[in-house]
C-alpha cells in the first residue's frame, strides 16, 4: 500500500479506467500535453494515451459540456474538466437543458454517460470566484447526480464508479484536500457507490453530516470531544448530494435524536436544506432537539482578505462549538 | 435555377424526392389540422423550406451518418428515415413515438435506430452536442458525417461560436446548417446580425462556408453533396446557410399577419416552392401534370392512413412518467 494524495487517487482513477476502456477520453483547459491541467489532475496522462483521448480544449464551457455529451450519445465515456467549478456557470444550460434530459426526453433511446469533474470550495485565497461550491445548482435535477469525495479512498472508487456509471455525473472535488490529505488505499481495484452516504463513525450521542473540507473538521472535533467530553458522535460523509441517500440519513437521526448539518456554502438553500427536510419529514418524532445548521453566512461567496475569508468560513472551532452545543441541548 | 440533371441522379431519384417534398407538405398541412381541432396543441412547421431540407439531406449516407436536426426538419428527418407515421405519433403524443415517446412537444425529431439525435427546445445547444458526435468518427477512426441544423436567428448564440471554433480546431467531420428564413419568430434577419451573409461567419473559424438557396434542388443537392465530401475526406467543417421561406406563422401559437404585410404574404404564396419546383419537373422532362396528381393522390393517402394509425396507437400509460429518470429507474438500460 502507498500514500497517495486526494488528487493523486484522482489521477489513478482516471490512469486506470482509461486503461481498462478504450472509449474514456479526457479534455478541458489545460488538461493535455505536459501540464495534465491546473491542478495536475491529469497529468502524465497524454503522454501514456496520446492526444486524441487527451486534449485541451479552448475556454469555452459550453462547448466542453456539449462535446462530451456527444461523446456519450455515441457510447464514449467523456470525462470533462472544467477548471473551476465557478467556471462552470457558463455551461449550466448544456449540461440542464442537453445531458441531464437526455435520457428522460427520450424515454431511455438516448443516454449521456459523462463525468463532468471539478474543483470546488474555499479556504485557499480564492476570493470570489475561485472559491464557490456551485452544486446547489445542480441539485434537484432529476437525471443528473452530483456528488463529492471527502477521503482519500472516495476520491478514487467514487470516480471510477462515476466513470463507470451510465448516468451523467457532475463531480465536485475539494481542491483545498487536494494536497491536504494523504492516505493509504489498497493496490488493488476497488470501487465505491456513488449514490450512498458513509456512516465513517457510529455513535449514541448525535449525529453530524457533512462532507469536503467541513468534513475534516467534523473528524477532528469528534474525536476530540469524544475523549475530552465523552460524546459519542455518529459522522455521516454524505458523498451523494444529489439524489440523497435518505435511508441512511433517516436511519441515522432516528437513532440519536441529534443532527448536526455541516457545510461550507451559504446557509440557506444548500444541500443541507433538503437533508433537514428529509430528516424533519420522516424523523421529527424521534428528535430530541432542533435540527442544527452549521454553514457560511448569507453573504455572495467568499472575500479575499485574509480576516474576511476567515470570518466567512466554517472552521474547527465552530464545529467543535457546534458539536458541544447540541449535545447539551 | 440549376437544372435537375446536373445533380447526376437518375429519374426514379428525383421523381423519388419530390414525392417527400410533397409528402412533407401534405403531412405537415395535416398536423395544422390535427392542431386546430385540439388533437394535437402544437405545430412548428417547415412549410417553404421542404426543397432544401431534402436537397439538403439527400448526399448523405443515411445508415452510417448522423444528423442532428432542429424542429423545422421534418422531411429531412424522414429522409433519415423515420415514417409519417413517426411524425403523427410524435404530434398526437403517443408511446410509439420514436422521438420521445410522448415525452417532448411536436417536432422534436429524434430516432436512435435513425442515427436522429433528439432535440431539444433551447436552441443551438445541439450545435456544440454535434461537435462530440463528430468527434466520435475521430476517434473510432470512422468516416462518418455530422449534420446539424439551426435557424439564423438562433446562431446568434453563444453555442454557435463555440461549437465552430472547436470544430475549427479539431478539423471535425461536420457540416454546420443555418435554415434562414429570415425571421426569428417576429425578429427581422436585420436585427439578428450585422453584415449580408451569415455564411461569413465561417471566415473567422477558417473553415468552408457557402450561402446556398433552398429553394433550387440542383444547387442545393450539389452543395451539400461536395459539403458531405469535404468532410468525409478529412478536411475539416463546412458551414452552409441555407437560403428557404418560412410561409407559416412561426408555430401555431404565432400570427404572422401582425408582423408581415399582406403583400409579402402574398408575395410568399404566390411563389410557394413547391409549385415552383413542380413547373421545373414538367419542364425538364420528369413528371407530367397527371403524374404530379397521381403522388398527390398517393401521398394523401398514405397521411390518410397514417393517422388512422397513429391515432389508434396507445397513450403513454402514466407510470411512464416515473421510469428514464437514472439508469436503474424502471425502464433503464
Ligand atoms: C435558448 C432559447 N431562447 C429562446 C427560445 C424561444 N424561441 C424558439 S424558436 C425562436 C426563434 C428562432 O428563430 P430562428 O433561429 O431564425 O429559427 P426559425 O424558427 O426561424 O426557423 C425563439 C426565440 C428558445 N427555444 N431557446
Ligand atoms: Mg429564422
Amino acid at each position: 500500500m502507498k500514500e497517495l494524495t486526494y488528487l493523486e487517487a484522482i489521477n489513478q482513477a482516471i490512469d486506470e479506467e482509461m486503461a481498462r476502456d478504450k472509449g474514456v477520453v479526457v479534455f478541458g483547459e489545460d488538461v493535455g500535453g505536459d501540464k495534465g491541467g491546473v491542478f495536475g489532475a491529469t497529468k502524465g496522462l497524454a503522454a501514456k494515451y496520446g492526444d486524441r483521448r487527451v486534449f485541451n480544449t479552448p475556454i469555452a464551457e459550453a462547448e466542453i459540456a456539449g462535446l462530451a455529451t456527444g461523446l456519450g450519445l455515441m457510447g464514449h465515456h467523456a470525462i470533462a474538466e472544467f477548471q473551476f467549478a465557478d467556471y462552470i456557470l457558463p455551461a449550466v444550460n448544456q449540461i440542464l437543458s442537453e445531458t441531464t434530459r437526455m435520457r428522460y426526453r427520450t424515454g431511455g433511446d438516448w443516454t449521456a454517460p459523462v463525468v463532468f469533474r471539478t474543483p470546488y470550495g474555499a479556504g485557499v485565497r480564492g476570493g470570489l470566484y475561485h472559491s464557490q461550491a456551485t452544486d446547489k445548482i445542480f441539485l434537484g435535477q432529476p437525471g443528473l447526480r452530483v456528488v463529492t469525495p471527502s477521503t482519500v479512498y472516495d476520491a478514487k472508487g467514487m470516480l471510477k464508479s462515476a466513470i463507470r456509471s451510465e448516468d451523467p455525473v457532475l463531480f465536485y472535488e475539494h481542491k483545498r484536500l487536494y494536497r491536504m490529505i494523504k492516505a493509504e488505499i489498497p493496490e488493488e481495484e476497488y470501487l465505491v457507490p456513488i449514490d450512498k452516504a458513509h456512516v465513517i463513525r457510529e455513535g449514541e450521542d448525535l449525529t453530524v453530516i457533512s462532507y469536503g473540507l467541513t468534513l475534516q473538521y467534523v473528524l477532528k472535533s469528534v474525536a476530540d470531544l469524544a475523549e475530552t467530553e465523552g460524546i459519542d458522535a455518529e459522522v455521516i460523509d454524505l458523498r451523494s448530494l444529489y439524489p440523497l441517500d435518505k435511508e441512511t440519513l433517516i436511519k441515522s437521526a432516528s437513532k440519536t435524536g441529534k443532527v448536526l448539518l455541516v457545510t461550507e456554502d451559504n446557509l440557506e438553500s444548500n444541500v443541507m436544506s433538503e437533508v433537514a427536510a428529509t430528516i424533519a419529514e420522516s424523523a421529527l418524532f424521534d428528535l430530541d432537539a432542533p435540527i442544527t445548521r452549521l454553514a457560511a453566512p448569507n453573504t455572495p461567496t467568499v472575500a479575499y482578505a485574509a480576516n474576511l475569508e476567515k470570518e466567512f468560513l466554517v472552521s474547527e472551532e465552530k464545529v467543535r462549538q457546534a458539536i458541544l452545543d447540541l449535545a447539551q441541548f | 435555377m440549376e437544372k435537375l440533371k446536373a445533380t447526376g441522379l437518375s429519374k426514379k431519384e428525383i421523381v423519388e424526392a419530390y414525392r417527400m417534398i410533397k409528402l412533407g407538405r401534405v403531412l405537415d398541412e395535416r398536423l395544422w389540422q390535427l392542431t386546430r381541432i385540439g388533437k394535437s396543441s402544437f405545430i412548428i412547421s417547415g412549410q417553404g423550406s421542404e426543397v432544401g431540407q431534402v436537397a439538403m439531406a439527400l448526399p448523405f449516407q443515411h445508415k452510417e451518418d448522423m444528423f442532428l436536426p432542429y424542429y423545422r426538419d421534418m422531411v429531412a428527418s424522414m429522409i433519415w428515415g423515420m415514417s409519417t407515421k413517426d411524425i403523427l405519433l410524435g404530434s398526437l403524443g403517443k408511446q410509439e413515438d420514436p422521438s420521445s415517446h410522448g415525452r417532448q412537444m411536436p417536432n422534436h425529431y429524434g430516432s436512435v435506430e435513425h442515427n436522429i439525435v433528439s432535440f431539444g427546445s433551447t436552441v443551438t445547444t445541439q450545435y456544440p452536442l454535434a461537435t462530440g458526435v463528430a468527434y466520435s468518427a475521430i476517434l473510432n477512426e470512422k468516416d462518418y458525417v455530422t449534420l446539424v441544423t439551426t435557424g439564423e436567428g438562433s446562431a446568434a448564440e453563444g453555442d454557435f461560436h463555440e461549437a465552430l471554433n472547436f470544430a475549427g480546431i479539431k478539423k471535425l467531420p461536420i457540416v454546420f446548417v443555418v435554415e434562414n428564413n429570415e425571421y426569428a419568430i417576429s425578429t427581422p434577419v436585420e436585427d439578428e446580425f450585422s453584415g449580408k451573409k451569415l455564411a461569413d461567419h465561417a471566415l473567422a473559424y477558417h473553415i468552408k462556408g457557402d450561402r446556398i438557396d433552398g429553394r433550387d434542388f440542383a444547387a442545393t443537392y450539389l452543395a451539400f453533396k461536395e459539403a458531405a465530401d469535404y468532410a468525409r475526406s478529412g478536411k475539416g467543417p463546412v458551414l452552409i446557410e441555407l437560403m428557404v421561406d418560412r410561409m407559416t406563422a412561426h408555430s401555431s401559437d404565432d400570427d404572422q399577419s401582425i408582423y408581415r404585410s399582406d403583400d409579402e404574404l402574398k408575395a410568399l404564396r404566390d411563389n410557394d416552392v413547391i409549385p415552383v419546383f413542380e413547373k421545373q419537373l414538367i419542364e425538364e422532362g420528369y413528371l407530367t401534370e397527371k403524374e404530379l396528381d397521381d403522388i398527390l393522390k398517393e401521398v394523401t393517402d398514405e397521411v390518410n392512413q397514417a393517422t388512422d394509425e397513429a391515432e389508434q396507437s396507445p397513450d403513454p400509460d402514466v407510470s411512464e412518467l416515473y421510469k428514464h429518470v437514472y439508469a436503474h429507474t424502471e425502464g433503464g438500460r
